[in-house]
């Protein structure tokens, strides 16, 4: 019994949080538009019985799916998302691996302290962290006037609304996603085996990339599902950092559900891109069992 | 079990108190009244005021389809009331509560009733078009002295935008505002929901698109009003508030709006009453202390558009009612036209038209 209970904790949590809601946004995406409240039919009604639940059935389709192939914005967009998260993933490894680095090397007394630091952002809400972005970026912003003061540049640079305010703006926000695993792997390291090679004659670089980089392979692929997963559906960033231009699907989302009051195709279209983001979770967790076979 | 059932009854009738005891929420435009007036009607009426605000039709329209808002006061633009009154988002508003009624202005309720027949859901709040906000100085430098800013031609016309490009242009990033101007200023109807006359549109935007430095529906009211921007298409109290910041500010910048001279969009924010408003006695409380001559007066002197209010005509600043491009005259107002919403299929068309014009994809 109470083996049962510990085991249905976790699936009502599942079943709860994720399961029944996305059986409800994937029932709203095989319906058609309507103009009432909700906006789309067909409806369930129970009091009609089963006759009812079986006209229910044969009135969904999926129309909107095949919508989703006859118009090339949804997969460029799909497939723009995946660039722009590719790139800030590997953006957030360049930055985040030597901070990670320098936070395991140093003093253990300042560890905590160093961790603290990585984690305080989180304190001030992550909107308002991604609006004082737009006032440092801005043509008459903070950095813009700095670089002019230094006479670096004469002409303001334009950065905000471009694709390279949005991957300022998101290796910003994730960066800590991408630290904290690495540095937790890196911390666990025996020091002794780099020791080890340095007296049999190994050089520190050489020992770096033979012995640090693959013991730590596990945190940087953590960290990089955890970048990588929620900036693939990013909606807030590309939405207040980035131009018209940038295409990314959380935006395409947006205007189905908003613009076109499209709840149907909208539905559909968030169905897709958790279709496609099961592919990097499923790796994900082979990744953590393979880690902890290998711990184990 | 006896002790819990008591205390969940007494919740229960605390919830309903406290349900009962006299608010209303309302759920305006940004920076759209003079705050003044909010303590004002709690004053008058005791009733408690909840106001909450918004920047986009679309975000008001998705939470009335979505239904249970919570809101008792809600204010949509003329073509999305429409759609959202064929929806069964609103109710019918009860005439025997609204003694000011007979304040409002016969003109403006001949035009709203386009969207709302008998004006039986909805009263005016305020009403404005969408125009051409120019920076004198930058436009004439670039154009010339006789630079075309009271025709669309100084943004619709590939020539004058490349020069203009340099200086800054922001379009309003609503196409079924653009799409009309465009049809007016090709001498089509501006209203046309026919894909193929809209389709000529999206050619001329095509043409223009590349020197737009942005499609978005509030930035350039600082744009303007800094010297960052040099033309703007947006709302008329919109540009007329950039105007007078950098008026206040005594930066140089001279700003001008105008209605231009194919005609222009004629819009109208209605206050309704949502279906399922909790507290709809008290909203028409609301609607009729709006309607209040002296109160519509204090809204327009605060925020620079026009209301369907003629028995406030009389309170309002000289600045106000004595601007043409607040208060047309006769002759501006014939020339201006108003629109109705577009059919799914078409807006779909629309839509997608727009990310076209506005990315390239």
């Amino acid at each position: 019994m109470r083996r049962f209970t510990l085991i249905a904790i976790p699936y009502a949590w599942l079943l709860a949080l994720f399961l029944v809601p996305f059986l409800i946004v994937f029932k709203i995406s095989l319906s058609d538009l309507a103009m009432a409240i909700p906006p789309y039919t067909p409806n369930l009604d129970l009091s009609t019985g089963w006759a009812g639940f079986k006209d229910f059935l044969s009135q969904l389709d999926f129309e909107n799916f095949i919508w989703l192939t006859q118009d090339d914005l949804y997969w460029k967009a799909y497939l723009s998302s995946a660039k722009i998260a590719a790139i800030s993933t590997i953006l957030t490894i360049i930055v985040g691996f030597p901070i990670a680095y320098g936070m395991a090397r140093a003093p253990e007394e300042w560890r905590a302290t160093l961790l603290m630091l990585v984690i305080l952002p989180f304190w001030t809400s992550f909107l308002i962290r991604v609006y004082s972005w737009m006032g440092i970026l801005s043509q008459e912003g903070y950095l813009n006037q700095f670089l002019m003061s230094i006479g670096v540049i004469s002409e303001p640079l334009i950065i905000l609304n471009t694709n390279i305010a949005v991957y300022i703006g998101i290796v910003y926000t994730y960066l800590p996603f991408m630290i904290l695993p690495i540095y937790a792997a890196l911390e666990k390291l025996d020091e002794s085996l780099l020791e080890a090679a340095e007296d049999l004659g190994c050089s520190r670089m050489s020992a770096f990339w033979l012995i640090t980089v693959p013991l730590s392979k596990q945190g940087v692929i953590a960290g990089s599902f955890l970048v990588f997963i929620p900036t693939l559906g990013e909606f807030v960033i590309p939405s207040l950092l980035g131009g018209s231009k940038t295409l990314m699907i959380g935006k395409v989302l947006w205007e189905e559900f908003f613009s076109n009051r499209d709840w149907p195709v909208a539905s559909a279209v968030a169905v897709v891109l958790l279709l496609i983001l099961i592919i990097p979770i499923i790796l994900f967790q082979r990744n953590e069992q393979k880690q902890r076979e290998a711990e184990g | 079990m006896n002790k819990t059932l008591v205390t969940l009854t007494a919740s229960v009738a605390l919830c309903a108190m406290a349900a009962s005891a006299e608010e209303v929420r309302v759920y305006n435009w940004s920076d759209y009244i003079d705050e003044d007036l909010l303590t004002k009607f709690e004053e008058e009426t005791g009733i408690k005021l909840i106001y909450d605000v918004f920047d986009s039709n679309d975000v008001l329209e998705t939470k009335m389809l979505a239904g249970n808002s919570g809101y008792d006061v809600v204010v949509p633009s003329g073509t999305f009331l429409q759609r959202q009154i064929s929806a069964g988002a609103f109710q019918k508003l009860d005439e025997a509560q609204l003694s000011n009624k007979g304040n409002m202005w016969g003109v403006i309720e001949d035009r709203t009733a386009k969207y709302d027949p008998d004006n039986a859901y909805s009263i005016n709040y305020m009403w404005g078009t969408t125009g051409i906000g120019v920076n004198l100085a930058k436009v004439q430098e670039a154009l010339g002295e006789d630079a075309p800013i009271t025709s669309l031609d100084l943004v619709f016309n590939p020539e004058n935008m490349e020069k203009l490009a340099d200086c800054g242009v922001h379009f309003l990033d609503a196409a079924d505002e653009i799409i009309p101007a465009v049809l007016a200023y090709l001498g089509e109807e501006p209203d046309s929901h026919d894909t193929d006359v809209i389709a000529k549109a999206e050619a001329v935007l095509a043409g223009v698109s590349p020197y737009v430095q942005k499609f978005h529906s509030s930035e350039y009211i600082n744009g303007l009003a800094n010297g960052d921007i040099c033309v703007a298409i947006g709302w008329s109290g919109d540009i007329l508030q950039a105007r007078d910041r950098a008026a206040e500010a005594e930066n140089g910048v001279e700003i001008a709006y105008n209605a231009p001279s194919e005609g222009a969009l004629m819009w109208f924010d209605q206050m309704a009453i949502p279906v399922d408003a909790p507290n709809a006695e008290a909203a028409h409380k609301f609607l009729n202390f709006i309607m209040d001559a002296e109160n519509m007066a204090a809204a327009s002197n605060y925020v620079y558009y026009a209301n369907g209010n003629e028995a406030s005509q009389p309170m309002l600043e000289e600045d106000v009612i004595g601007d043409p491009a607040i208060y047309p005259d006769a002759a501006t107002l014939e020339n201006l036209y108003t629109t109705s919403p577009y059919p799914p299929k078409t807006q779909r068309i629309v839509t997608r038209m727009w990310t076209k014009i506005k990315s390239g994809i």
